[in-house]
């Protein structure tokens, strides 16, 4: 610390750009091979689609992070400018004498065109004011564009959407993308060239001061900026690059219904969103990530994943307002300390337990279900690998107890974490 | 005489029936340090937030280098050369103090809404904001968030953002509030360095602060400015005597 200040001013600057640079780069340089090899780990088609629709929705809800986390403007219609971009890209997939001229990687530009399209009309008077009415405003235009879609028929072809073919464009360097893996690599190109556009978006004045404005408003306009405009701004990026994720979508499913703009899906982008936390640039991939898993692994094993879902939502907003991303930078500063080692066997004495518990709670919850909803005469379940009755007592007492212990041993080693917990984040003393 | 670098002709406010700025006149040169005093709730705040447009007069014009400021938004009014403090302290809590003051400064070194520019590779920028850290002495303090500092130190931050986009009219709403005394003291000598051959005007309780730095002085009670003048003529106005007396009714006539 001291000696960075005792040196020349300009070489701090120097040596500032020069770490940021190297630090800022490693995650993207890493990320961007793990994506590469993905494909080769998980092989399967199945395995391709959930990673096609994990970037589809880190793209999307990236773009959503540029107002919620960044410009402080919570939309519950950002479904309505992805949805817009996606159904012009249909759109254009079934101008086929337009179509052939072009390759299909450029299409999803013509989606985030159309976001922003909209995003500037909408815009225009949305972003007067953040806050409540910000909010509102999103809400009654996203129904109303939703409302749209069985009046406008010709744009959003009624109840059945519109569909199209993605392989009439002009072959890219041969490639067609009749194949899964093709439109992978496709769609990872987009999630990498977005994510980066809108981290550096992030890093320019007017991102900037899209934080500033959030922050205070009314201090940012006595440095010269309208809040106003630095708000349309954000508005406009984040409806171009929400556009972008349509467009994706187009491309992956080629076929874009009603309920790709719908406030259901608004909803959604919010709780992913969130769910990774709006602090940080990582925290809606991340969320992405969860959600998508939940939604695609979750729902082969259980009807009721959108309800362990909303739990967790909850959990999240009570418990972790900053969510998983805020969870992992919680620790930066024990690491720093060189005291995360520490946590370790605490961590562990209170989570194992904290998790069966709640596996145990999970059970009761299904068996519950189970009971309440299968067909007169099945008794049979199945969780966790095994099969039972569910008019059965036993299995009942088994998943109790385990519960209650579970949770238990939690609650009784819980003050001990939090002791660890101190610990780790205080300088100096024993370690 | 040059055109004053502020001039408030017939300014009046009313929030409903209330009248709370009742007809002020006021002309305040170039370079000049302007102090408005006057007991609690004679207006110094609202007069402030009329002249850089938090409200919008009843009547009345303000002048900024004799162009008048009516019909425009504060962040006009701030890119025309006018920037103020708070009363309440107001910084961007959660950004480093680096980032406050950079912040600060990207308008008038005409990034504007660009996104084209890296705020961390523009090398002016940074410069530019360490060069007012070390006025305000905070470039130790540089990288921490700015709500963490203590309440003297923000103060000086926020005086630091004030004059960070360069400025030629400061106003400064009670920046000595709450303050120790060798706080206010710092404080003082802070704001005379940093606004040197700068028109400042500023509301301040502290009778010590207001006698040490202002050229001319203006007393403010119940929305009237009941003297205007040099520090010595001021102290010996019988009627600004009448109103430090709290006899603050008998003041009015």
């Amino acid at each position: 610390m001291t000696d960075q200040l005792s040196t020349d001013p300009a070489k701090a600057v120097e040596r500032m750009r020069a770490g940021s640079m190297t630090l800022s780069l490693a995650p993207w340089v890493i990320a961007t091979v793990v994506l590469v090899f993905l494909p080769m780990v998980f092989t399967n088609n199945s395995a391709l689609t959930i990673m096609n629709q994990m970037s589809i929705t880190i793209v999307f809800a990236l773009a959503y992070n540029m107002l919620l986390g960044q410009g402080g403007m919570l939309s519950f219609g950002h479904a309505v400018y992805a949805g817009v971009g996606g159904f012009a890209c249909m759109h254009i997939m079934n101008m086929s004498d337009f179509f052939e001229t072009i390759p299909l990687v450029i299409l999803p530009i013509f989606g985030g065109l159309f976001g922003m399209g909209l995003a500037m009309i909408v815009g225009s008077f949305s972003t007067r004011s953040a806050g409540t009415v910000f909010a509102m405003i999103s809400l009654g235009v996203g129904e109303l564009i939703a409302a749209c879609s069985v009046i406008i028929v010709a744009f959003f072809g009624g109840e059945e959407g519109i569909s199209g073919d993605r392989t009439y464009a002009q072959p890219f360097f041969g490639v067609e993308f009749l194949q899964q893996i093709e439109v992978y690599y496709l769609t990872i190109a987009w999630l990498i060239i977005s994510a980066a556009l809108m981290y550096l978006w992030s890093r320019t004045p007017v991102g900037r001061m899209a934080n500033a404005v959030r922050d205070n408003p009314e201090r940012a306009q006595f440095l010269g900026y309208s809040a106003r405009w630095v708000r349309y701004y954000s508005f406009i990026a984040s409806g171009f690059f929400a556009g972008i994720a349509g467009g994706l979508f187009a491309i992956n499913y080629e076929i874009l219904t009603e309920e790709n703009l719908n406030t259901a899906s608004s909803g959604v982008i919010l709780l992913v969103t969130f769910l990774g936390g709006v602090g940080f640039f990582f925290g809606p991939i991340i969320g992405a990530i969860a959600f998508t898993l939940l939604q695609t692994v979750l729902s082969l094993s259980t009807e009721l994943w959108a309800f362990y879902a909303g739990v967790l939502f909850v959990a999240t907003v009570m418990f972790f307002p900053g969510g998983l991303a805020g969870l992992i930078m919680m620790h930066v500063a024990a690491f720093k300390l060189g005291k995360a080692s520490g946590l370790i066997k605490p961590y562990l004495k209170t989570l194992l337990p904290a998790a069966i518990g709640t596996l145990g709670l999970a059970a009761l919850v299904e068996m519950t279900f189970h009971l309440r909803h299968a067909a007169t005469g099945d008794d049979e379940m199945t969780i966790f690998w095994t099969t039972f009755s569910s008019h059965d007592i036993l299995p009942w007492v088994i998943a109790v107890v385990i519960t209650a212990v579970g949770l238990g041993i939690a609650k009784v080693t819980a003050p001990s974490l939090k002791e660890a917990w101190n610990e780790a984040n205080t300088a100096g003393g024993a370690s | 005489m040059s055109t004053p670098a502020l001039e408030l002709t017939g300014l009046k406010k009313s929030f409903g029936k209330a009248e709370i700025i009742r007809g002020i006149d006021l002309s305040i040169g170039k370079a000049e340090r302007h102090a408005i005093i006057g007991p609690n709730g004679a207006g110094k705040s609202t007069l402030f937030n009329l002249i850089t447009a938090r409200f919008a007069p009843t009547s009345g014009t303000v002048k900024l280098h004799g162009e008048n400021l009516a019909g425009l938004e504060p962040f006009q009014i701030n890119r025309k050369g006018l920037s103020r403090s708070f009363q309440i302290t107001n910084i961007f809590p959660a950004m480093t103090v680096f980032e406050n003051v950079r912040c600060a400064l990207l308008w008038s070194q005409g990034y504007k809404y660009s996104f084209w520019h890296l705020v961390n590779s523009k090398r002016d920028l940074t410069e530019g904001a360490e060069a007012i850290l070390d006025q305000i002495n905070l470039l130790e303090r540089r990288n921490l968030p700015a709500g963490t500092l203590s309440y003297a130190e923000q103060r000086a931050l926020e005086i630091g953002i004030t004059i960070a986009g360069g400025a030629d009219v400061i106003m400064l709403d009670e920046p000595t509030a709450g303050m120790s005394n060798t706080e206010t003291d710092y404080i003082t000598d802070l704001i005379l360095k940093v606004t040197a051959g700068k028109t400042l005007i500023m509301v301040e309780h502290d009778m010590g602060v207001v006698f040490g730095l202002a050229d001319r002085i203006s007393v403010l009670v119940y929305g009237e400015i009941i003297a205007t003048g040099k520090p010595a003529d001021v102290r010996a106005d019988a009627r600004v005597q009448e109103a430090y007396l709290g006899a603050a009714l008998e003041a009015e006539h």
